[in-house]
C-alpha cells in the first residue's frame, strides 16, 4: 500500500470555484515529488487537503492508511503531530529567539524540556543554524528564516514534510541552499516530502518526480528526472 | 504528567497574555470591578430589604376591637370565630385589665392619667397574628362582621406600601444586577478577543504543529477566568469592609428601630464568595463565547 493515496478527488470551494478535479494520485514513502502549475492551478488546495486544512468535497485522500478528509476537527491535532508544513511566508514567532521558535512545536504537544533540547538541536544542525540558536528572527536572513521553519517542520521527526512554495521569497541562491536542505532532509531522514512550487529551475536541477496540475485536474505525472519544463510554458 | 505540562503552559500564557496586554486587561479588569461592586451593593439591600420586610412580616397583627358591652360568653364565640379564620396564625386574647396595665407600666404620664380615671376606658382585644400579609385586608375585613368586633384596626395602606416599594427595589435590582453581568462577560468577551488577534499568528503555528484546540483554547478561558477573579478583589473588600464599617458606625439599625442590618458575619463572607464566583464565572462565559466565536475550533 502507498504512503499517500489520492482517489478521484474533488474539491470545490464554497463560492462554485473547482480547484481540484477528479485527482487520483498515489506517492510512496520516502520519495520526493514537486507538484507545479500555473497560479491559480490548485496546488496549495492539494498540499491544504494533506494536512487537513481544506477537506476534499468528493473521493478520498489517505495518508498512512488514515482517511484525512474524514478527520474530525477535534482530532486533526493528531495527524498534524506527524506532519511537518512549512510555508512561503516563514510564520516565526517575532518575540521568541530560534531555539524557542523550534523548541515551540515541542513545547505544543507537551514533550518534557530534557526532551525537547536534544530534538531541537538536532534539527537546527541539519539545517545548518546551530550557530544562530540565540538570535531573534529578525536578526535573520530570508533563507535563514526559512532554515527555522524547516527545523521547526522536522523537529518531530514527521514521516511527511509540506512545502507550500518554500522557495517563493529567497533569491535563486538562497532557494538553491533551501533545497539543498530538504534534500538532505529527504536523503538522511527518509522523510517523505511533497513540495508545491512554480520555481522552474528549481524543478529542472533537482530531477524529482513531477506532477502537474492544470485548472484543477492532473495533466503530468513524470516520474524521477524525466522531466524538463519547456521554459515557454 | 503531560497533560500537566500542556496545562501548565496554558496557565503561563495567560498570565503573559494579561501583562502584554496590560492595558487593554486593565480596562477589563475595571469593568468587571465596578460591575461587581454595584452587583455587591444590590445585593447588600436585596438582602437588607429582604430582612426588613420578613421582620416587619413577622410583626403584622391585625388588633381586634370588642365591643364594650360584650359578655364573657361573646368573648368566647369571638375567639371561635377568629381561630377558625383561614388567614390565622395566631390568637391572643387581652383584656382591658391586662392591657390597662401594660399601659401604665410601659409609660409615666399614661399611668398618672389611667390611675386618675376611676373606669377603664380601653376595650378588650385580640390581637390575631396572620400568616400572609398579602391577605390582610381581606382578613381584616372578615374579622370586622364579627358579631361583637367594633373594629379591626392594623398599619392600613403604609404596611402594603412599603412591602410594595421593598418589592419593587426588589425586582429592580436583580434586573440591574443580570444586566451588569451581561454587560461585563461581554466586555470580557471583548478583551479576549482582542487577546486571540493579537495572537493568531501563534494561534495558526499551535494548530499546524499539532496542538489539541483545549490546548489552544484553554489559555484563553483561563485568562478570562483570571481578569474576573482579580476584578472581583477590590469589589470583595470593600464589601467585607464597607458593610462592617456601615454596621458599625449604625449599630445595626437605620432611621427607626423597625429596620435592621443583617449581621455582617457571615453575610459578607457569603458575599464576597458569590462576587468571586460570579467574576470568575462572568470571565470564563464571557471569554469561551469569544474562543467559540473567533477560534473557529
Ligand atoms: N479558500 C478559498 N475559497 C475559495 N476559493 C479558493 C480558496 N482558496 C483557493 N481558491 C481558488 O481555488 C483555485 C486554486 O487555488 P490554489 O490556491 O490552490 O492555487 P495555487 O496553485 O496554489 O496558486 P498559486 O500558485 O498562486 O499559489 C483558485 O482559483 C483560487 O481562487
Ligand atoms: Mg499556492
Amino acid at each position: 500500500m502507498k504512503f499517500i493515496q489520492i482517489k478521484n478527488c474533488y474539491k470545490v470551494y464554497k463560492n462554485g470555484v473547482t480547484a481540484i478535479a477528479d485527482l487520483t494520485l498515489d506517492i510512496d514513502k520516502g520519495e520526493f515529488v514537486f507538484i507545479i502549475g500555473a497560479s491559480g492551478s490548485g496546488k496549495s488546495t492539494l498540499v491544504k487537503m494533506l494536512y487537513r486544512e481544506e477537506k476534499p468535497t468528493k473521493g478520498t485522500v489517505e495518508i498512512g492508511g488514515i482517511n484525512v478528509g474524514k478527520l474530525r476537527n477535534r482530532t486533526v491535532y493528531k495527524l498534524r503531530r506527524k506532519l511537518g508544513i512549512v510555508f512561503q511566508d516563514f510564520k516565526l514567532l517575532p518575540k521568541l529567539t530560534v531555539y524557542e521558535n523550534v523548541a515551540f512545536a515541542l513545547e505544543c504537544i507537551g514533550l518534557k524540556g530534557s526532551e525537547i533540547r536534544p530534538k531541537v538541536m538536532n534539527a537546527l544542525e541539519m539545517v545548518g543554524l546551530k550557530e544562530k540558536v540565540r538570535s531573534f528572527p529578525n536578526e535573520l536572513s530570508g533563507g535563514e528564516q526559512q532554515r527555522v521553519c524547516i527545523a521547526r517542520a522536522i523537529v518531530n521527526d514527521p514521516k511527511l514534510l509540506i512545502c507550500d512554495e518554500p522557495t517563493g521569497n529567497l533569491d535563486p541562491k538562497t532557494s538553491k541552499e533551501i533545497m539543498n536542505v530538504l534534500e538532505d532532509i529527504n536523503k538522511n531522514l527518509g522523510t517523505t516530502i511533497v513540495m508545491a512550487t512554480h520555481d522552474k529551475e528549481i524543478v529542472n536541477r533537482m530531477k524529482k518526480r513531477v506532477i502537474v496540475l492544470d485548472g484543477g485536474v492532473l495533466t503530468g505525472d513524470h516520474l524521477k528526472g524525466s522531466f524538463k519544463i519547456n521554459e515557454n510554458v | 504528567m503531560k497533560m500537566f505540562r500542556i496545562l501548565n503552559r496554558c496557565i503561563r500564557d495567560s498570565f503573559k497574555s494579561v501583562m502584554r496586554n496590560i492595558s487593554l486587561s486593565m480596562a477589563s479588569i475595571v469593568c468587571t470591578t465596578i460591575t461587581l461592586i454595584l452587583v455587591a451593593i444590590a445585593i447588600i439591600v436585596t438582602v437588607n430589604v429582604n430582612n426588613v420586610t420578613t421582620l416587619m412580616e413577622e410583626e403584622l397583627t391585625v388588633v381586634v376591637f370588642v365591643n364594650k358591652d360584650v359578655t364573657s360568653e361573646q368573648v368566647k364565640n369571638i375567639e371561635d370565630a377568629l381561630n377558625k379564620l383561614e388567614n390565622k396564625k395566631e390568637v391572643v386574647y387581652k383584656s382591658k385589665d391586662e392591657r390597662k396595665l401594660e399601659m401604665q407600666n410601659s409609660d409615666e404620664s399614661l399611668k398618672v392619667t389611667l390611675d386618675y380615671l376611676a373606669i377603664n376606658p380601653l376595650q378588650d382585644t385580640f390581637i390575631v397574628t396572620v400568616l400572609d400579609v398579602d391577605d390582610l385586608a381581606p382578613t381584616a375585613r372578615e374579622i370586622r362582621k364579627i358579631d361583637g368586633v367594633e373594629s379591626a384596626e392594623y398599619g392600613e395602606g403604609t404596611v402594603e406600601e412599603i412591602v410594595g416599594i421593598f418589592d419593587v427595589i426588589k425586582k429592580a435590582t436583580i434586573v440591574i444586577v443580570i444586566a451588569l453581568v451581561i454587560v461585563t462577560a461581554f466586555l470580557i468577551s471583548n478583551t479576549i478577543k482582542l487577546t486571540i488577534f493579537s495572537r493568531r499568528n501563534e494561534i495558526e503555528i499551535m494548530r499546524l504543529v499539532g496542538s489539541s484546540n483545549t490546548a489552544i483554547k484553554l489559555p484563553f478561558i483561563f485568562e478570562g477566568f483570571l481578569l474576573g477573579l482579580v476584578g472581583s478583589l477590590v469589589p470583595i473588600i470593600l464589601t467585607i469592609y464597607g458593610y462592617m464599617l456601615a454596621y458599625e458606625k449604625t449599630g445595626g439599625t437605620l432611621a427607626v428601630e423597625a429596620i435592621k442590618l443583617v449581621k455582617p458575619v457571615p453575610f459578607v463572607l457569603i458575599t464576597s464568595l458569590f462576587l468571586l464566583v460570579i467574576g470568575a464565572i462572568v470571565g470564563m462565559f464571557g471569554s469561551s463565547g469569544a474562543v467559540r466565536k473567533y477560534l473557529k475550533i
